[in-house]
């Protein structure tokens, strides 16, 4: 490992929300992956099993900051408190939607909850994350931009450009890499390449440009949450740009092309009495799911099973009832299709055409 | 025997494979997200070390494909998602398309490139783009862009036998469509339209799945009387401007039908053609069916009201119809 552990954990006061929040992302995904089986929602990808490296990380951001996600970007959005209502109804092409229905599952963005734009094209985002930490600089303001993406972002050459201008220019932007394919890198035919990579270490090639770099357990939410703590205070303080490769193990679910909900819904009483948990799946649960391994922290922190268990039944009803939002929820009409394009209106109508909305 | 257009695709490149050692894969998604992947596994397993599974950089392994093709080989590279090949716009449009002319004839670049255009349901605006255009844009690519089973196989013989780089453009939602292959295998050559449907009272021009569309849409026209005939261009770089003249030539009426957006798409290029050389022959204005000027959006509905479709092209051969203007 190119660099070690940063001390600081999560203050044991923080436990239970930050459960809370795991576990809302997780019930979402269970239930987005129910709704997929009869709705056709297009290529859509789910955060499990990441949840304990977005949401100590994003927690720690404040008012003004921005970040990029990518085509996993469900569980970012989440772990900003973006409304799951809006959320699935935007999944579902709602015009009640987060992007009014343009956008889909591949796009989700909330700028009030600093998700300017949410981009699926791999790498993409890197640069213009780049570019939003060099106008924080030039404009004066302590804010911070961050870069959130998959191992399969590094193998694309914008991120190469991207690191070199933020190291460069020293500018406050954190490099957030969630690596999925920890003892996952399949390279079937029709699957999903991942780590095609010629490095060992994937943090290692930020260290040619002089960014600071740490590697670790992605479901280890303390390790995120000091990671993170650094990077920022680094970014704040004007020392610069900062990479974290944040190593999860993938979820079974997620080894296809088509997320299932193979190993079925997570109990949060894994946590507490692991022989409960179904045999095929067992390692995952009881080694890498961060959700149970939040609920054990949880009760370590001095959480009763009890608040625990209505924690996750709370979480359950909400997106019960997202989905019932979503599903009661409107189509856009047709004409929408036509707006948006361009601020100006005038514009707007001339460059649409004919058929420009109203 | 009947096939299915993701057959026609996989029989193709299994022939080219066997016939040509130089022929070589780089990339695996030539059957997009499709139940058709088994496809890619059986060519990987039957052709071992010819089909090379790229990391995620389209500028990187375009660029190779394009090295590897002047020093030998002849590979086709799989961008996949039509929308990803701006990741490697550089080496495609400013590198592959400009060498042989720059080079005053003496370098060929003999690779060609398969996208998988349009939209396909819910990829929104990142992942529907029809970059046709813009490709035919640039001078010194060749542009295939089947719309059966038969044409696919028989241009990808093709492309890979052209000694100058081909973007070969696929629409993931022909693949599961049925149509004729002959047994033996064939080259359809560069720059030959077919007449998919002969007709009388009209000619609609249409490339890629608006083939299909217009074919649904033909013989609901035909039902009422009118007789369409349906014109695929097959390669649009060669365009085979002739056929598409005399097809006007004989009808007077022209439909465009493609998945371009409307301004400086592909249906925009045809009708210019037509209104400049066919000008006399027309007895109505020239309609463009073409996906509105504005991104993909996710939304079926929205995405319904932006794209081309067959209802939208029966509208338009209405309106040529009842402009009755007598020939010049
Ligand atoms: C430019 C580009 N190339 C290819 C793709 C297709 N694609 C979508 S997700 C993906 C894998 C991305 O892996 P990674 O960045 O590690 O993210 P993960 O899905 O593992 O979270 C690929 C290749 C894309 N969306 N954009
Ligand atoms: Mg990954």
């Amino acid at each position: 490992m190119p660099s070690t552990v940063p001390s600081g954990a999560l203050p044991a006061p923080q436990r239970l929300p930050q459960l809370r929040t795991m576990l809302r992302i997780r019930r979402f995904e269970e239930a987005l992956i129910d709704l997929a089986q009869a709705h056709d929602v297009g290529h859509f990808h789910v955060y499990i099993g990441q949840e304990a490296t977005g949401v100590p990380a994003l927690a720690l951001l404040e008012d003004g900051d921005v970040a990029y996600s990518t085509h996993r970007n469900h569980g970012h959005l989440l772990a900003r408190g973006v409304d799951p209502n809006a959320m699935l109804a935007e999944i579902l092409g709602r015009a009640t939607g987060t992007n009014g229905g343009k956008g889909g599952t591949l796009h989700l963005a909330s700028p009030a909850h600093g998700f300017p734009t949410t981009s699926a094209s791999v790498g993409g985002p890197l640069p213009i994350a780049v570019g939003s930490a060099f106008a924080f600089r030039e404009l004066g303001r302590d804010r911070v931009s961050v870069a959130l993406f998959g191992d399969g972002a590094l193998e694309e050459g914008a991120w190469h450009e991207a690191a070199n201008i933020a190291a460069l220019r020293q500018l406050p932007v954190v490099f957030l890499c969630e690596n999925n394919s920890v003892g996952a890198v399949t390279q079937q035919a029709g699957d999903y390449p991942s780590s095609t990579l010629a490095v060992g270490t994937l943090a290692d090639l930020a260290r040619p440009f002089g960014i600071p770099a740490a590697v670790i357990d992605g479901s280890d939410s303390d390790a995120v949450h000091a990671a993170m703590s650094d990077a920022l205070v680094r970014a704040r303080s004007g020392d610069g740009p900062s990479f974290i490769e944040a190593r999860t193990v993938r979820w079974p679910g997620n080894q296809g092309i088509w997320a299932e909900l193979v190993t079925g819904r997570v109990q949060v009483h894994y946590g507490w009495d692991a022989a409960t948990i179904p045999d095929p799946h067992r390692a995952w649960f009881a080694e890498h799911d961060p959700v149970v391994r939040a609920v054990r922290e949880a009760l370590a922190a001095g959480a009763g099973r009890d608040a625990i268990a209505a924690i996750d039944a709370d979480a359950t009803r909400e997106m019960a009832a997202a989905v019932a939002f979503a599903l009661a929820s409107p189509w856009p009409d047709a004409d929408e299709a036509f707006a948006n394009l361009y601020a100006d209106p005038r514009v707007n109508a001339l460059a649409t055409g004919r058929r420009a909305a109203k | 025997m009947t096939a299915v257009y993701a057959d026609g695709m996989a029989l193709g490149l299994r022939e080219v494979l066997a016939e040509d050692p130089r022929v070589y894969l780089m990339g695996q998604y030539f059957f997009g997200l499709t139940r058709h992947r088994r496809l890619t596994v059986e060519l990987m397993r039957d052709f071992p070390g010819r089909v090379w599974n790229p990391p995620i950089a389209e500028v990187g392994y375009a660029g190779t494909g394009i090295g590897a093709a002047i020093s030998g080989l002849r590979p086709i590279v799989d961008i996949a998602t039509a929308s990803f090949i701006f990741q490697a716009w550089p080496q495609v449009v400013n590198e592959a398309a400009n060498i042989r002319y720059m080079t005053g004839g003496q370098t060929g670049v003999p690779v060609v490139f398969h996208i998988t255009h349009g939209i396909r349901g819910g990829g929104a605006s990142q992942h529907s783009h029809s970059p046709q255009a813009m490709l035919m844009n640039t001078p010194g690519l060749q542009i295939i862009s089947p719309s059966t089973a038969r044409d696919v196989r028989g241009l990808i013989r093709a492309a890979v036998q052209s000694d100058d780089p081909v973007v070969w453009i696929d629409h993931v939602k022909l693949f599961d469509i049925e149509g004729e292959l002959p047994d033996a295998p064939e080259t359809i050559p560069m720059g030959v339209a077919d007449i998919k449907r002969r007709g009388t009272d009209l000619t609609i021009v249409a490339t890629s799945l608006q083939v299909q569309r217009s074919l649904v849409a033909a013989e609901r026209l035909a039902a009422e009387g009118i007789q369409a005939e349906v014109v695929d261009p097959r390669t649009l770089v060669p365009l085979d401007r002739a056929t598409i003249l005399q097809s006007v030539g004989r009808t007077g009426r022209l439909v465009v039908v493609d998945e371009c957006h409307r301004s400086c798409g592909v249906g925009a290029e045809i009708a210019a053609t037509v209104a400049e050389d066919a000008f006399d022959a027309l007895r109505a204005p020239i309609i463009r069916v073409a996906t509105e000027d504005v991104p993909i959006p996710f939304s079926r509905t929205m995405e319904e009201a932006v794209q081309p479709t067959v209802e939208k092209i029966i509208a338009a051969a209405h309106a040529v119809m009842e402009a009755r203007r007598p020939r010049g």
